[in-house]
């Protein structure tokens, strides 16, 4: 483990990449490994890209990567793609947009399938970042799964997100309704040379300028990737807003506020499994069932007698 | 809980995609993790995507009569990378009188036009006894 934890802090590539692995598949060593990486995470940038399947994330993200790079800054990417509810299977195929890269060695490209988490992100995308923060990358970007109205998930990991449009999808209600278009840092109108994009432009300022705070405005970009036009004023504003949520002390809150959720979020994923494994919840359940779905009991009625049994024997031990 | 994972790769010039593309798709069927990088890949390339993407398995796809230098390369640089317990196959318009040396240079297996879907299943099955997490 030591031996590991040494490698990835010494940007060993293999030694990264079994450790995303390990994440992904939940090994018993996952735990130990971030607690030990976790006294090196925090220097690195987050950034999230997300936006509806076909919307130009990939491409997007291949040109955002020339230009990061060009400043000599260290990059990883983790494209996120989704599982196949029914085989579990994945095809990951984001990275076929970002091929050029492929034999730069400061460039680090990791594909991961959602593996059934829902929200567009994999679960194990939040961990997998701590690899790459403590093995020293500049720059994180985290490609979501081609998104929908209310898979914002990321959110919840970046420090800035990127938001990708294009025109065709919709009318003026669908930029003014809750979820995705409110999760935005940036928004990128991508292919812009497509008929609507201007019209869309007009109707995203509209929403924008109902969003709350106004001290950070939310830079609105038209950008495309097909034609690298756009491109360096992406990156610059995305650049400068970094630099506003630093200086302004809300990098930090956000990153607080991360890491309440996380702690919460492993809070209860513990305490579930204690209770599963102590009372056997899984096989009660089919008991329950049966009593319920015969309608000789009250589903909560049922519920609560036996949690107030449960909560009575806890008191007398 | 361990999930095995494959690149589907196309070394060397020829775009002829589509035997690629059938393979990573009946292996997503199979419940594999399937990483596609698309056309015109350098040996060093995909090699360099395996050890990123931690796979178990690179599936090399050539029409062009180019594989016996393309496919032992592959399995060179991955020696020289210290990977080399990353199985590699080979598929695509391959004479029957090229699979021993192919063979000898370190492919596992090369499954030929026509091959039935299962029998790639079956190889990976057979392979997959990778001891890591």
């Amino acid at each position: 483990m030591n031996e590991l934890v040494q490698q990835i802090l010494s940007s060993d590539l293999r030694s990264i990449a079994r450790a995303i692995s390990l994440i992904e598949n939940e090994s018993p060593l996952k735990e130990s490994l971030l607690d030990e990486l976790y006294p090196y995470c925090g220097k690195a940038q987050v950034w999230g890209l997300t936006g509806a399947p076909g919307a130009g994330k990939s491409s997007l993200l291949d040109k955002i990567i020339t230009l990061e790079r060009a400043q000599g800054k260290r990059i990883a990417v983790i494209a996120v793609d989704p599982s196949s509810p029914f085989s579990g299977g994945a095809i990951l195929g984001d990275r076929l947009r970002m091929q050029r890269h492929a034999l730069d060695d400061q460039v680090f490209i990791r594909s991961m399938a959602s593996r059934g988490h829902l929200g567009g992100i994999a679960g194990a995308t939040r961990d997998a970042v701590k690899v790459f923060d403590a093995a020293g990358f500049d720059l994180i970007i985290i490609e979501t799964i081609g998104v929908g109205q209310n898979e914002i998930e990321i959110v919840t990991l970046a420090d800035l997100v990127i938001l990708v449009l294009v025109p065709g999808l919709g009318d003026e209600i669908q930029a003014l309704k809750a979820g995705i278009m409110e999760i935005g840092d940036l928004y990128v109108i991508n292919k812009k040379d497509l008929e609507g994009a201007v019209k869309l432009k007009t109707q995203v300022e509209y929403v924008l300028q109902f969003k709350n705070d106004s001290s950070l405005k939310n830079p609105l970009l038209m950008t495309s990737a097909s034609l690298n036009e756009g491109i360096t004023e992406l990156v610059e504003a995305a650049e400068r807003y970094y630099d506003q949520l630093q200086k302004s002390g809300r990098l930090a809150e956000r990153r607080r506020q991360r890491l309440k959720r996380e702690f919460r979020e492993i809070i209860h994923a513990k305490i579930r499994q204690v209770v599963e494994v102590r009372y056997g919840i899984e096989s009660k359940i089919q008991d329950l069932t049966e009593l319920v779905w015969h309608h000789h009991e009250k589903p909560y009625r049922i519920i609560n007698n036996r949690l107030q049994k449960i909560i009575k024997e806890l008191n007398q031990q | 809980m361990r999930k095995i994972r494959i690149l589907i790769a196309k070394p060397g010039l020829d775009g002829h995609d589509r035997g690629a593309k059938y393979v990573a798709r009946a292996l997503k069927d199979a419940g594999y993790e399937v990483i596609y990088t698309g056309i015109r890949q350098t040996p060093e390339a995909i090699v360099k995507t395996a050890i990123q993407e931690d796979v178990d398995f690179i599936g090399l796809s050539l029409l062009s009569g180019a594989h016996n230098e393309l496919f032992p390369r592959v399995v060179q640089l991955l020696r020289e990378h210290h990977a080399e317990d990353i199985t590699v196959f080979g598929g695509g318009v391959i004479p029957e009188a090229d699979i021993p040396y192919l063979r000898e240079q370190g492919i596992a297996a090369i499954f030929t036009p026509g091959t039935p879907i299962s029998s790639i299943i079956t190889f990976i099955e057979a392979n997959r006894q990778r001891d890591r997490a």
